[in-house]
């Protein structure tokens, strides 16, 4: 079944004498069940795109239905109800900071008109889930990043929500953190079979926990699927550049100065991985060839070795090599310009 | 140093003083709470913008903030024979003085609430809260800290206004003040009333800190 469903969505923002156009026809599709990857360069679109699934940001033309109801044909007060069904979290966390741990997950529920015993209950039930039960008392500025988001995660969770909307929720955080956010999420997803919407500009976290991925680019979709195939086949350059360039922090940046008249990135697959096929490459056509890049990655849950290769100039070595490492099984792509 | 009528005399003062200060202040609340509350909810980033209502009340708090409180306390005459009956004494004191703060608290108001972080208020939204939760549940318990704050040195201002209102006979320290050491010459009187009213005012000022910092959860 499908859970969010965009159709031809546009945002238009107006500044002063300008027009601002921030989203342009956007068409996703989101199932029950995904975890769906929304990734782009800041300032892109998306986090106004996330906050057009709950109305936040109303549309300036478009639908979004979220299960059977069109958002757009809701009053107020119906808006308000739904989106107690979507909830949220925040890369800067967004807690009361004057309201204790417990209090902040009750928050949620009292709007709700939950009684005060019944919402410590559930707050209670939620806080043991992310792991932070000994902390009920304690104030926000006491916890740090991880644990606050947490918090934000248990909030989010008190009204049994369907989607879970994530707005850079881990951008904040060091790597070790936002791996167990990461995993937390991918729990709550299996357990609870909540569908998430996470938006970030890391790579690194769409293939960590993501099904399927929408890259986006100036206001548009250019490119969206299974992580795995975009991964692969990376179609557009904005993809191109989100997975070669992506993990900055990881790699310290990427050898841009060397220039090699002619690029190919190679991914294994599993199967591919029990072979030494570069080597074997090398002893076969007696050339050398230059590796620009080498990583490994996690993509849904698969570890895919990734590979740039310089090639020798000789054009028919070029192709005999290309064709060799098809031959192989590997997902081979030329790759212009600076890496 | 001094027989029991001045001390009588100065004691009555610093009660009527008292008396002003807090009524007005409690009173003016009443009015600049609410008011500064529309003042947030209805400006260009609030919940609910609205250009007219937040131009009126804009220039409406503007006008008589800039009337100097002297003056005001006179141009009021009318109003506060109106309202309490007579124009002179401690109870007839307070209306001007309401009338003085209720602005200057709509605009501190305003701005404490303008500290609260929009995330926070953007987070409350995505759990479908209405407007009314919002500046209830969320606005006013996050910016309680700085709204003590405010409330402090309102009351402060107050204290130092129910003071100025001696010179037409409002009661209260200010008057005696006024009337011993300006009108009678007895400078020992006067500085007496000014160590009290130093005193009084270190005691709302230490208070009303004291209280706001007990109250802030953010460290």
């Amino acid at each position: 079944m499908s859970e969010i469903v965009v159709k031809d969505l546009c945002k238009t923002f107006n500044q002063n004498t300008d027009t601002v156009d921030a989203l342009k026809n956007i068409n996703l599709t989101i199932e029950t069940g995904d975890i769906y990857g929304i990734i782009g360069m800041s300032g892109a679109g998306k986090s106004t795109l996330v906050r057009c699934f709950n109305f936040l940001e109303k549309p300036t033309s478009g639908e979004v239905w979220i299960g059977n109801k069109n958002l757009s044909a809701l009053s107020e007060k119906e808006l308000r109800a739904e989106r107690s069904e979507i909830a949220m979290i925040f890369q800067s966390f967004n807690l009361l900071m004057q309201k204790n741990v417990i209090d902040n997950v009750c928050f949620p529920l009292r709007l709700q008109k939950i009684s005060k015993a019944d919402a410590r209950k559930r707050a209670k039930e939620l806080l043991e889930i992310v792991g932070l039960s000994e902390k009920e008392k304690a104030y926000p500025a006491q916890l740090s990043g991880g644990q606050r988001q947490r918090v934000a995660i248990a909030r989010a969770l008190a009204n049994k929500p369907r989607i879970l909307l994530c707005d850079e929720a881990t951008s904040a955080l060091d790597p070790q953190t936002t791996a167990s956010i990461l995993e937390l999420l991918r729990d709550i997803n299996k357990k609870l079979g909540i569908t998430i919407v996470v938006i970030t500009h890391q790579m690194s976290v769409v293939s960590e926990i993501c099904n399927k991925v929408a890259i986006i680019e100036k206001g548009e979709v250019v490119e969206n699927g299974l992580v795995e195939d975009v991964f692969n086949h990376p179609k557009s350059s904005a993809a191109r550049e989100l997975i070669l360039r992506g993990d900055n922090e990881k790699t310290g940046g990427i050898v841009e100065t060397i220039n090699a008249e002619r690029k190919i990135r190679i991914v294994f697959t599993e199967n591919s991985s029990y072979e030494p096929v570069i080597a074997n490459m090398v002893l076969k056509f007696q050339t050398a060839v230059n590796i620009l890049r080498a990583d490994t990655r996690n993509v849904g849950g698969v570890a895919k070795g990734e590979m740039i290769l310089g090639l020798p100039e000789d054009t028919t070595l070029q192709e005999n090599i290309i064709s060799y490492l098809r031959e192989r099984g590997l997902e081979i792509e030329e790759v212009t310009g600076d890496v | 140093m001094f027989d029991s009528q001045v001390i009588n005399m100065l004691l009555e003062g610093i009660r009527d003083t008292l008396y002003m200060t807090i009524f007005s202040t409690v009173i003016a609340y009443i009015f600049g709470l609410p008011l500064g509350i529309c003042l947030k909810v209805t400006s260009k980033d609030g919940l609910k913008p609205n250009k007219i209502i937040y131009g009126i009340l804009d220039v409406f708090c503007n006008i008589v903030r800039s009337i100097p409180f002297l003056i005001l306390l006179i141009l009021l005459i009318p109003f506060t024979r109106f309202v309490v009956g007579k124009s002179y004494g401690s109870t007839a004191t307070i209306v001007p003085l309401v009338v003085c703060a209720a602005p200057y608290i709509a605009r501190m108001v305003e701005s404490s609430l303008n500290e609260v972080d929009p995330g926070v208020i953007e987070a409350a939204k995505s759990m479908g809260a209405s407007n009314l939760d919002i500046v209830f549940h969320v606005m006013l318990v996050e910016a309680r800290t700085s709204l003590i704050v405010g409330a402090t040195i309102t009351t402060g201002n107050i204290l130092g206004y129910s003071a100025m209102s001696g010179t037409v006979g409002g009661g209260g320290l200010g008057d005696i003040a006024v009337r011993y050491g300006y009108y009678r010459w007895q400078t020992d009187i006067m500085i007496i009333t000014v160590i009290l009213l130093i005193i009084l005012f270190q005691i709302i000022q230490n208070v009303g800190m004291k209280i706001a910092g007990n109250l802030d959860r953010r460290k």
